[in-house]
């Protein structure tokens, strides 16, 4: 089983993973996966959660060492990484998913930590480095102040940063663990740019990515990986979307058929919501049984409104009014009492206690209900929690492990399962599929339309177009700070979502009026 | 933001502003101690004129520079996300065998006792170091265990006895109160005040000394950036326990009469000079100059409350007042920070 086998390239290699293994206790998270990334080639690494991407990534970040199979450099000298900063000295830069920035340092000294630019007697130029900084977000076409300090970045500035984290380096490796998960779609686009003039100066990347489009876009050859093992290696261009889904879940996937329904009263209304500085007049209604998605460009504004129904942030003028009632402003307290479930986007940090057990994390939003004598009986909360993971169909191993356990997927299962057991009236999710491969991800686009035609309403946050148009009933459009529109199913379509999105010509026939 | 749109649409930002802005925030948290410093001594000459007679505020800048010798080392680990209780301690050891040594090795030249110190000091500092960041245990631990087992140590050593102002030559007992010919500032407040401007400079120009900030910004970036975290924590508990051993040469010369309860209980008044001096408790931020300042604030309350004939049990509790104004300070720069960025933002994105 050699990954090159059929598919070898005229250019030099740059890294070659030689059946490499790595197991930690009786996971085996790796098993006999070979790599090579060429010089010059933007080769895509896909599979689903628990795949063993991570690990590979790790692997070649000099995070963990494998237990078998080596590690070869361009000139074929076996290169043992010991650590993370071996990994640097070797040209190999890591852009984790997670960014991995220091909230107290300047952006520069961020892209340069442990690399600073020196001068006589050794001392930090700043200068230089500040200038420096400079030069690379011009070349990635972003307005960063590089001397402010991490502190507040948003999700895509900070993988920004990340991104020229790596080509301060100039490294011979770059690996992006799916840099666009975070990012618009100029923000890709210009990604895309970048990694074209990567490749032409001779870089290898590797590129992780859920979205297979961009795969097929940005990449020349695809490896995909399965349960750890290594399944295929090939040119992107002798393969189709389905020919790479297949290969990474091991079967084909049904596509959902929308359901019509028919629209009720409206459960919630939100009128004239203004947070000033972040978003004004933002008014549009859900009713039980519907889903509406909320689209719109990162820091458009949309979670922050969603932050702002569910009590996270304040508001400075305008009402939220759920089943006829007038919810108190700032208070999460309130919202939940209302009957509203908040599933945030960074799960990791707002969404879970990653080191607390699954089984706990289930029940955290329901101990109220399942306490006796103000007691909390163990085997209770088990049970409750038990018969959750079961609905969601949660793959785990004991509901005592701790949520870090779980692949990105069942974490976010975690959560849903969390806010559904409150029975909630309406629930928000934002960005419900960060980070979640394409199987898993079709599960939670399949569970979330069920919710609601259960009668929940459904409030969705997303990115990602495709999602979008999955899910959704209507789908509210937000452009800075402002909801530019509602397209009903039938009319929303990429193209006219992203027109409203980014403000550029849409066709005006099209365009629905926003007063609600 | 949508950093697309706006690089576009819009000018390059000016990157000067956000610098300024933040700038401004940490410098007015340092002006801030200097601040309340001059209200604290303004309001107590108004009430009693004596206050700054130069013999008091010679006592009050050398007590302080004790303390603020062992603020500087104590902000290098807290900024690392670690904590050193043992400076009580250690400082209380270097200054009874540092004393001892005048009766032991008579003759012996004073640069050579401080050496002495320092170096029994870093030794401590060293365990410490090495337990904390090669065994992984939690620094708060280990220094608490240091804390006791290093008095212990003192107490075996001392065994009773005591080291007496007679002991130790006359020049030794006068470093506390030498003073600059002329302007008439201490020596030893004038060494600290150095030692604060240096480590300062170290620490913000020197790719080791960010180290120390990224560490406790957030440990595992740290780890992923390649950063060798044992060694720059190791290094900071050894820079502590140095200054530490230091700061008992200087008790030492300050009282004279040693015995196994010296120093005892000056670690929470240096972890205080260092929180009031604007050193984030969970690491990352902050500066020495900061937590030297903090040491002289809270020595000048001491003796202010003194000279007003305050109850002394009261300063404590001003001390402890102290504390809570100064984190809640921070909360609120941080928050105003959070929120003047979020309006940049958004006004950019517009």
């Amino acid at each position: 089983m050699t990954a090159s086998s059929g598919a070898g390239s005229s250019a030099p290699v740059a890294l070659s993973l030689q059946h490499a293994s790595k197991s930690f206790g009786a996971v085996k998270a790796l098993q006999d996966v070979t790599l090579d990334l060429y010089a010059g080639e933007a080769h895509a690494l896909v599979g689903e959660n628990g795949a063993g991407k991570s690990t590979l990534v790790k692997i070649l970040a000099g995070v963990y060492q494998p237990d078998t199979g080596r590690l070869l450099a361009s000139d074929s000298d076996e290169l043992v990484l010991a650590g993370p900063a071996a990994a640097i000295a070797a040209g190999i830069a890591i852009i984790y998913q997670e960014p991995t920035l220091f909230p107290d340092l300047s952006v520069a000294e961020n892209v340069f930590v442990g690399r600073q630019p020196l001068r006589r007697a050794r001392l930090i130029n700043r200068r230089a480095m500040n200038a420096r900084v400079n030069e690379i977000f011009e070349r990635l076409g972003v307005t960063i102040d590089p001397d402010r300090v991490a502190r507040g970045l948003s999700i895509a500035e900070q993988q920004l940063v990340e991104i020229a984290k790596a080509l301060s380096i100039d490294a011979k490796v770059i690996v992006m663990d799916e840099p666009t998960a975070a990012l618009s779609a100029a923000e890709v686009d210009r990604l895309a740019n970048v990694i074209t003039a990567l490749r032409d100066h001779g870089a290898a990347v590797l590129f992780i990515s859920h979205r297979l489009e961009e795969v097929f876009r940005l990449c020349q050859r695809v490896t995909v990986l399965r349960d750890g093992r290594w399944v295929l290696s090939q040119g992107t261009d002798s393969l189709t979307v389905d020919d790479l889904v297949r290969a990474m879940v091991g079967r084909d996937l049904a596509e959902r058929t929308y359901e019509p329904h028919t629209r009720g009263e409206p459960l919630l209304r939100v009128e004239r919501l203004t947070r000033e500085g972040v978003f004004t007049d933002v008014s549009f209604d859900i009713s039980a049984g519907e889903v509406l998605a909320l689209a719109g460009m990162v820091g458009s504004g949309r979670s922050e409104v969603a932050r702002a129904i569910f009590g996270i942030d304040r508001y400075d003028a305008g009402t939220v009014v759920l089943d006829g009632k007038a919810l108190r402003r700032a208070s999460p307290s309130a919202a939940m009492a209302a009957g509203i479930g908040f599933v945030p986007e960074d799960r990791r940090q707002q969404g879970l206690v990653m080191g607390m057990g699954i089984g706990r994390n289930i029940a955290l939003a329901s101990l109220r209900r399942l306490r006796h004598l103000g007691l909390l009986l163990p085997g209770v909360e088990q049970r409750f929690a038990a018969d959750w993971a079961a609905r969601l169909q949660l793959k785990y191993r004991r509901l005592s492990d701790p949520a870090t356990s779980l692949s990105g997927g069942n974490q976010q299962k975690v959560v849903l399962a969390k806010w559904l057991s409150r029975q909630p009236e309406l629930l928000i999710v934002d960005e419900p599929t960060r980070g979640i491969d394409v199987g898993t991800k079709a599960e939670v686009h399949r569970l979330l339309v069920s919710l609601a035609r259960e009668g929940i309403a459904v409030l969705a946050i997303s990115s990602e177009l495709p999602e979008v148009l999955a899910i959704a009933d209507r789908v509210a459009v937000m452009r800075e700070g402002r909801l530019v529109g509602v397209l009903d199913r039938d009319e929303a379509t990429e193209e006219q979502i992203v027109a409203m999105a980014t403000g550029q010509a849409a066709p005006a026939g099209l365009l629905k009026a926003t007063a609600l | 933001m949508s950093t697309a749109a706006t690089a576009e649409t819009q000018p390059r930002e000016e990157p000067t502003n956000q610098t300024r802005f933040v700038d401004l925030a940490l410098r007015a948290r340092t002006f801030g101690i200097v601040g309340v410093l001059g209200l604290v001594v303004l309001v107590t000459t108004s009430i009693q004129s004596r206050f700054l007679s130069s013999n008091d505020v010679q006592f009050i800048l050398s007590g302080a520079a004790i303390y603020a010798v062992m603020a500087v080392g104590e902000a290098m680990v807290i900024v690392t996300r670690n904590v050193d209780l043992s400076v009580g301690s250690v400082a209380g050891l270097s200054a009874f065998v540092c004393a001892g040594l005048f009766h032991e090795l008579p003759g012996i030249p004073t640069v050579a006792v401080f050496a002495i110190g320092a170096l029994l000091g870093g030794g401590c500092g060293l365990i410490t170091g090495l337990l904390s960041a090669i065994c992984r245990i939690p620094s708060l631990v280990v220094t608490l265990a240091m804390l006791w087992i290093v008095r212990s140590v003192d107490v075996l050593l001392v065994g009773g006895a005591q080291v007496t102002a007679g002991q130790v030559p006359r020049s030794f007992l006068l470093i506390f109160y030498d003073t600059i010919p002329g302007i008439g500032v201490p020596d030893i407040a004038v060494g600290a005040a150095v030692l604060a401007v240096a480590v300062y400079f170290y620490m913000s120009s020197f790719r080791s000394g960010r180290d120390l900030y990224a560490i406790g910004s957030d440990p595992d970036a740290a780890r992923l950036a390649g950063i060798p975290i044992a060694k720059r924590i190791t290094t900071a508990f050894v820079m502590s326990g140095a200054l530490a051993g230091i700061a008992g040469v200087l008790y030492a010369s300050q009282i004279g009469t040693i015995d196994s309860t010296a120093a005892t209980g000056y670690e929470l008044q240096v972890i205080a000079s260092v929180v009031i001096g604007g050193v984030a408790i969970f690491g990352g931020s902050g500066n020495v100059i900061g937590a030297a300042l903090g040491a002289l604030l809270l020595g000048t309350i001491t003796s202010a409350l003194y000279t007003l004939g305050v109850n002394q049990n009261w300063d404590e509790a001003f001390q402890g007042l102290l504390i809570i104004l100064a984190i809640t300070l921070d909360r609120g720069i941080q928050a105003q920070l959070a929120s003047a960025l979020r309006r940049r933002r958004v006004r950019l994105g517009a």
